[in-house]
């Protein structure tokens, strides 16, 4: 029988027993319906997810909405919207609670003395030009000013496909800013001319997200079996899709056979009552979805799958690696 | 002597089932280290346990709580586990 130890030498080992026993339970929170940008692929708004749910005001049930969380199994609180920095009182009930994730724009800066080590992800959609297309704004010059040097911030750059061969001048104002960066792709949601990919295009961008790891290893947090996957949509072998995806909100979950997926995991809505069906959109197609956190976590929950042979476990260690720095169970 | 042999045997089955279920290749229910983390060294998950749980349920006719999942980590823990459970089902039976 393959075993872990029977697979890996004793450094890999080593790095294996560092996450092997963090049992990551996360679930994600719409914290407000609304947003200080309105992006074109955003799905949040171009599924009317927005729509589904009137916000809860009253700070004392998201205090004990958050308790019912913790006693759920909850160990990470990642917060979407909306902008979720709207709303700061709702995430201070998380970050007060639970180890906590807040995605934002950037351009509201969540102040430091408030809120001293939660995890901030900033969304970033490519270059200026693309930014200006996408979201109406270049969003780069504030969100770069306001989390200068912080050691908790990196950006979550979506990457289009207009920016093959752009990447590195994005990510080198990065590293310039003192941040890290995460790279998934855009799904295209709303359908925008241009922002399709095609396979050509999707080998490409693998390269050259390869070769961004390569040479900025200390800005870039990623994997290359991650780079493989979300570009080919497939692992060892099998589509993503509507029956591999592991995040779909567990009592809503009606699939047979139930693949592997998250424990317990819920997407909620802002009236903390109304459950969202996955991590994304429910009008998304999954078979295209680039969702790199569904793609992580896909990996991740099919362990004893990479346990054929040393690299393919090798892979998957580098992987959950990466999810556990991006959500900061362990250092960068 | 009776006990380390009722859970023996409850171990032996055990690892059947996790071979049958999990499709577990290179090893037999005879070969299966008892005291193998089940967990960090053959990769089982949460969910992998609650397919072998039904199984036993059907069995044994106990019911494993999932909360205690997290401390059944190797086959003997379970056969322990499972060999307290029918005792206290054959104790309720007898008062």
């Amino acid at each position: 029988m393959k075993t872990v130890s029977s697979l890996l030498d004793d450094e890999w080992y080593k790095r294996y027993k560092k996450i092997s026993k963090l049992n990551i339970r996360s679930s994600i929170y719409d914290v407000t319906n609304r947003c200080n940008l309105r992006c074109k692929g955003c799905f949040f708004f171009s599924s009317n997810e927005h729509k589904a749910a009137n916000e809860e005001v009253d700070i004392k049930k998201w205090e004990s909405f958050v308790e019912k969380e913790k006693e759920r199994g909850v160990n990470l609180a990642i917060l979407i919207g909306g902008e979720p920095t709207l709303c700061l009182d709702r995430v201070e009930v998380f970050d007060k609670q639970l180890s906590t994730f807040c995605a934002t724009n950037g351009l509201i800066k969540i102040p430091r003395d408030r809120f001293p080590k939660m995890g901030i992800g900033i969304s970033l959609w490519g270059s200026g030009e693309d930014e200006k297309v996408l979201r109406g704004k270049n969003t780069f010059p504030i969100s770069s000013k306001n989390y200068e040097g912080d050691p908790y911030t990196y950006y979550l750059y979506t990457i289009t496909p207009r920016q093959i061969g752009k990447t590195e001048h994005v990510i080198r104002k990065i590293e310039a800013a003192g941040l890290k960066v995460h790279m998934q792709l855009l799904s295209n949601d709303e359908g925008v001319d241009g922002f399709f990919w095609t396979i050509e295009e999707l080998k490409d961008i693998r390269e050259e997200m390869d070769d961004m790891l390569d040479r900025y290893p200390g800005t870039v947090i990623s994997s290359k079996y991650y780079h493989e996957v979300i570009t080919t949509g497939k692992m060892l072998g099998r589509p993503f899709g509507w029956g591999e995806c592991p995040s779909v909100t567990a009592p809503l979950d009606k699939r047979e056979p139930r693949p592997k997926h998250l424990t317990n995991f819920v997407r909620w809505a802002s009236d903390l009552q109304t459950m969202h069906r996955c991590c994304t959109s429910e009008t998304r197609n999954c078979s295209t979805c680039k969702d790199g956190a569904a793609h992580m976590s896909w990996i991740m929950v099919n362990k004893r799958a990479h346990m054929q042979s040393t690299g393919d476990l090798q892979n998957w260690i580098e992987v959950y690696e990466m999810f556990a720095k991006l959500y900061q169970f362990i250092p960068w | 002597m009776l006990m380390e042999n009722k859970i023996m045997g409850i171990g032996l089955r055990i690892a059947q089932i996790m071979i049958d279920e999990l499709k577990l290749e290179d090893v037999t229910a005879e070969t299966f280290n008892p005291d193998i983390d089940l967990v960090d060294e053959v990769g089982i998950d949460s969910m992998d346990l609650a397919t072998v749980a039904l199984v036993i349920r059907d069995e044994y006719g106990i019911r494993i709580d999932e909360d205690d999942y997290p401390k059944l980590i190797t086959i003997r823990l379970i056969a322990e586990y499972i060999g307290g459970k029918l005792d206290e089902k054959s104790e309720l039976i007898d008062d």
